[in-house]
């Protein structure tokens, strides 16, 4: 078991090391000059060199790249183009906000695609089996930012019940999931993230409950005499893995995946903060909101392989 | 998905009526096909949709650019505007109409390209193994490490906007879940006899990739590439949403869902209706992907 993880731990180096190559050419395939937008247009030739320089863009690309990687193994991101403020700053307060949002809508989609999935998998080719399956494509299907318009169109515009955008109440200093207050501003955002979440997690739970139904031991606990409850037990504790997997998938995805809703809901998170890069060319902000969710996208899915492996010995490969 | 497992237990057409002859693979694929009113239905509507973008100059009432300051956000059926007016006063349904062309375009073509080059490297490193297979897929795996959003955002957020650079992203975010899928399809058939026999019997590379290995590998690869449209129109509308995709005034539905939402305090239902037309083709994508999939049997 042991090398095993050391073994998956030290494949995931190289692929963090391209991720952070990716991240770094972002700045290169971008069009102009990276420097572009913090020079006055009439700068000397004298002043352009010194910024390079003061920059480090007058030495070679690897050179460059090795410097930048270092700075950011140290936690430096730079300095936003747009604010002046240290990239890590900014950006580690905006995650915190979008794992708030990203728990929140995993959670909310387990609980009911878990339910929905296993009551499905037992009814495999019926009506109400189909009636499950037809939500997952849809909840699949849905545009996500769509969806959030739609809901703010109703619970905010035309029933006023909920707020349309932002985060707590105008003047509150810090945000307190825990008071209805600041509450209330989650909850469109989650039911429009959940979404997904709640296809894919439904689809996974039907085919498991599906498959573990159809196992011999299934039928040795019927046999036995067990009430149908104690089976369900059964069931649920053999399907289970493979479903939490998928749901520790998605919290990756919603991570990284977030900027639409966000934008939408203007929650102040990674994908808030993405979009606002976009927006004003801030190439280091971009540069590093995506390197850091990368990495936690690549670590999510270490962690649920590792895990599932602990669970279930038989998938190490 | 791990949705081949479920399709297993339900009966095949096969199982269900005993043949009497024995039909090839796609002949059993055409007869299910014949027999699944869900997917030939849905696949009729995707017929319409495409349809109804080719021809959209004809279809459409009103000219997709004129705007006029009058007659701004006007609600449905408001004189000839069937469908209500934008924010400037242009017609929704025309622009819904000729928006599909460019949605339509971005989300079928980068899948395209994808597929042929996905496909290619896939089979390449599946087909001559060792240090090329290393190679390709490590890099694969490199970008398999940024969710699908992400990356396209990150590329043409880096890149600026545009429909080109839009499509480049798009094309770049598909390639490698498909060249993964046709490397696991090919590396499974190269090892097998009949391969093996072919090489025998003095088959050459060449036919021995256009024979056995494309024709065991196309079936996975066209049904993973399939059920990517949907994602493509969902990714693309969204880059459009952002800013990213198309600029104004070209018609397109995200970009459209975009400049509308500033106006759901005026005219609600007005703001909905190009999402709807997102949602509409995304659904049936989905759902003629998941008909084929069963038709054809394919486990992923």
């Amino acid at each position: 078991m042991s090398t095993y993880i050391i073994r998956r731990l030290l494949y995931a180096i190289p692929i963090a090391l391209g991720v952070s190559i990716v991240c770094f050419a972002l700045v290169y395939i971008a069009p102009g000059d990276p420097l572009q937008t913090i020079l006055p247009e009439d700068a000397s030739e004298e002043t352009i060199a010194m910024v390079k320089k003061a920059y480090g863009f007058d030495k070679p690309i690897a050179v460059q790249y090795g410097i930048w990687l270092g700075k950011v193994l140290t936690g430096d991101f730079g300095m936003s183009i747009a604010t002046g403020r240290p990239v890590t700053e900014e950006l580690f307060r905006a995650l915190a906000n979008t794992v708030m949002l990203s728990a929140g809508a995993v959670i909310a989609a387990f609980s009911l695609a878990f339910v929905i999935g296993t009551f499905a998998g037992y009814r495999v080719g019926t009506p109400s089996d189909r009636a499950v399956t037809g939500i997952a494509v849809i909840g699949v299907s849905i545009p996500n930012y769509w969806l959030a318009i739609v809901l703010v169109i109703i619970f905010a515009v035309e029933l006023n019940v909920l707020p349309a955008t932002g985060m707590g109440p105008r003047g509150s200093e810090t945000f307190n999931p825990f008071q209805w207050d600041h509450f209330k501003y989650l909850i469109l955002p989650i039911i429009t993230l959940s979404l997904i979440p709640i296809g894919i997690i439904t689809r996974t739970t039907r085919s498991a409950v599906a498959e573990v139904l159809n196992q011999d031991f299934v039928e040795t606990l019927r046999a036995k005499g067990l009430m149908e409850a104690e089976i369900l037990l059964h069931v649920v504790k053999n399907a289970l893995p493979q479903v939490l997997a998928v749901m520790g998938l998605q919290f990756g995805y919603l991570m990284g995946g977030s900027i639409l809703v966000e934008t939408i809901f203007t929650w102040p998170g990674t994908g808030f903060l993405l979009n606002k890069a976009i927006l004003t060319r801030d190439l280091p902000v971009l540069q590093g909101t995506i390197l850091i969710l990368a990495i936690i996208f690549v670590t999510t899915n270490l962690v649920i392989d590792l895990l599932q492996t602990a669970v279930d010995p038989r998938l190490k490969r | 998905m791990s949705d081949a497992t479920v399709n297993n237990l339900q009966p095949k057409a096969s199982e269900v009526a005993p043949a009497l002859k024995v039909r090839s693979y796609w002949q059993t694929v055409g007869y299910r096909l014949r027999y699944d009113y869900m997917t030939l239905f849905f696949g009729f509507v995707v017929i319409l949709i495409i349809l109804s973008a080719i021809f959209a100059p004809l279809l459409a009432p009103m000219d997709p650019y004129q705007s006029s300051m009058l007659n701004r956000l006007k609600p449905i059926g408001y004189k000839d505007f069937i469908l209500g007016t934008d924010e400037l006063g242009r017609d929704i349904l025309s622009r819904i109409l000729y928006g599909g062309r460019i949605s339509l375009t971005m989300g079928i073509l980068p899948v395209f390209i994808a597929t042929v080059i996905g496909g290619l490297l896939g089979i390449i490193a599946g087909f001559v193994g060792g240090r090329t297979n290393m190679t390709i897929m490590r890099i694969m795996d490199v970008f398999y490490a940024f969710p699908s959003i992400l990356l396209a955002v990150a590329i043409s957020g880096a890149l600026g906007g545009g429909i080109f650079n839009g499509m480049m992203s798009l094309t770049l975010v598909f390639i490698p879940p498909l060249c993964r899928v046709a490397e696991t399809a090919t590396s499974q058939v190269r090892n097998l006899d009949f391969v093996e026999a072919a090489r025998a019997t003095g088959a050459s590379t060449f036919s021995i990739i256009r024979v056995h290995i494309l024709g065991n590998v196309l079936g996975p690869i066209l049904i993973y590439s399939s059920s990517l449209v949907s994602v493509s129109i969902l990714i693309a509308s969204g880059l459009s949403f952002l800013g990213l995709g198309v600029t104004p005034p070209e018609p397109d539905w995200g970009l459209m869902l975009n400049t509308l939402r500033q106006a759901i305090y005026i005219q609600p239902v007005i703001c909905a209706l190009p999402g709807v037309a997102i949602l509409v083709t995304s659904i049936c994508f989905n759902l003629v992907s998941d008909g084929l999939r069963s038709a054809m049997d394919v486990r992923m």
